[in-house]
């Protein structure tokens, strides 16, 4: 496999990995959301991220063309060879919790999603131009909720208020590009995150201003997701979403 | 939040262009553009529609059965107002 190709292959499983752990934790709201819409709004939004963790993955097994399918890929990888960003796989939280890092993950779809809508791989492309939709509704519902939780009642002030405090330092990592992304982005495949940024700290600054929430210091970043390295929820995680198939290997219904 | 404290909204789906919107359902939601974003994941999420309407249904204005009296049974003696009433001149096939 040429290097290109072999880059090709592994921003496809990371890029379905952040969609999967994600979809996972959402989906894990599901029966337990605050009131029946909100539970199947929840859930609808959990399975446009599994959507797009499944389109990944098959494009990834389809490039890769051993004989991987896309089940191999998301059942049968450990914790170190996830490529995920950490804040994905953080556990869900409070609701407050759970739609903070949803506006801070949406708020970096809709500008990656939209960049890699251009790619020059058409299969990477028309899985964006897909997710830019979905990412938008996403966008709409998570930043309703949190000027709706930001500006309400002092409890959700303040539930709100932590939990952009406990999450502002994963956001580093999603702008932190390595060497061999940049050589897609190079190639006109992958999109430069590192210049997305701006944007996204613009919208995070005008959503919060409105929902009369603080901006929290920029003093500390986790990241490590992209190499593999993540936080002790993931193996939790995985347990629970691969049991089945590292229980009884190839069982299907 | 307590589901007994949000408001109920109706909602009114048209199901293609050119066609009524149809009520469909109710929901509740805590105000119409949250409502509307519901109406959105709980009934159309299979393409059924093109537009979606959604009103406060304490804003709805409805008759009582009390009233089927004088509302509904006047017009049974008067079939003067139904088309059927009048014989159609023959060079008229179909109305």
């Amino acid at each position: 496999m040429s290097p290109q190709k072999e880059a090709l292959l592994n921003y496809c499983i990371a890029l379905g990995d952040d969609a999967l752990t994600l979809g996972h934790r959402l989906s894990e709201w599901c029966r337990n959301g605050p009131f029946l819409e909100e539970d199947l709004a929840l859930t609808n939004v959990s399975l446009d991220f599994i959507g797009r963790a499944r389109m990944f993955y098959s494009h990834a097994a389809e490039i890769e063309g051993q004989g991987r399918s896309e089940d191999d890929i998301a059942f049968l990888r450990d914790c170190r060879e996830y490529r995920n960003f950490l804040i994905n796989e953080l556990p869900n939280g409070d609701f407050a919790f759970t739609m903070a890092r949803q506006l801070m993950v949406d708020a970096f779809d809709m500008g990656f999603f939209t960049g890699l809508a251009k790619s020059g791989d058409p299969m990477l492309a028309a899985i964006a131009a897909k997710a830019v939709k979905e990412s938008r509704y996403h966008l709409r519902r998570s930043q309703d909720w949190i000027i709706r939780l930001g500006d309400g009642t002092e409890e959700s002030h303040e539930r709100t208020q932590n939990a952009f405090n406990q999450l502002w330092g994963y956001a580093a990592e999603m702008f932190e590009m390595a060497d061999e992304e940049q050589k897609l982005v190079d190639a006109g495949i992958a999109v430069d995150r590192s210049a997305l940024k701006a944007e996204w700290t613009s919208t995070m600054h005008a959503v919060l201003k409105q929902a009369t929430l603080a901006i929290p210091t920029d003093d500390w970043a986790i990241g490590g997701g992209r190499d593999g390295r993540h936080t002790e929820h993931l193996g939790f995680l995985l347990a629970e979403f691969q049991y089945l198939q590292r229980a009884y290997p190839g069982q299907q219904w | 939040m307590n589901q007994q404290n949000l408001p109920l909204f109706e909602v009114f789906i048209r199901s293609s262009r050119g066609l009524d919107h149809r009520h469909v359902g109710s929901l509740h939601a805590e105000d119409p553009a949250q409502a509307l974003d519901y109406a959105r994941d709980v009934y159309l999420r299979r393409s059924e529609g093109v537009s979606i309407w959604v009103v406060r249904s304490s804003d709805i204005t409805a008759s009582q059965e009390s009233d089927v009296e004088s509302f509904c049974e006047p017009m049974d003696d008067k079939p003067y107002r139904h088309a059927t009433h009048y014989k159609l001149p023959k060079e008229v096939d179909n109305m």
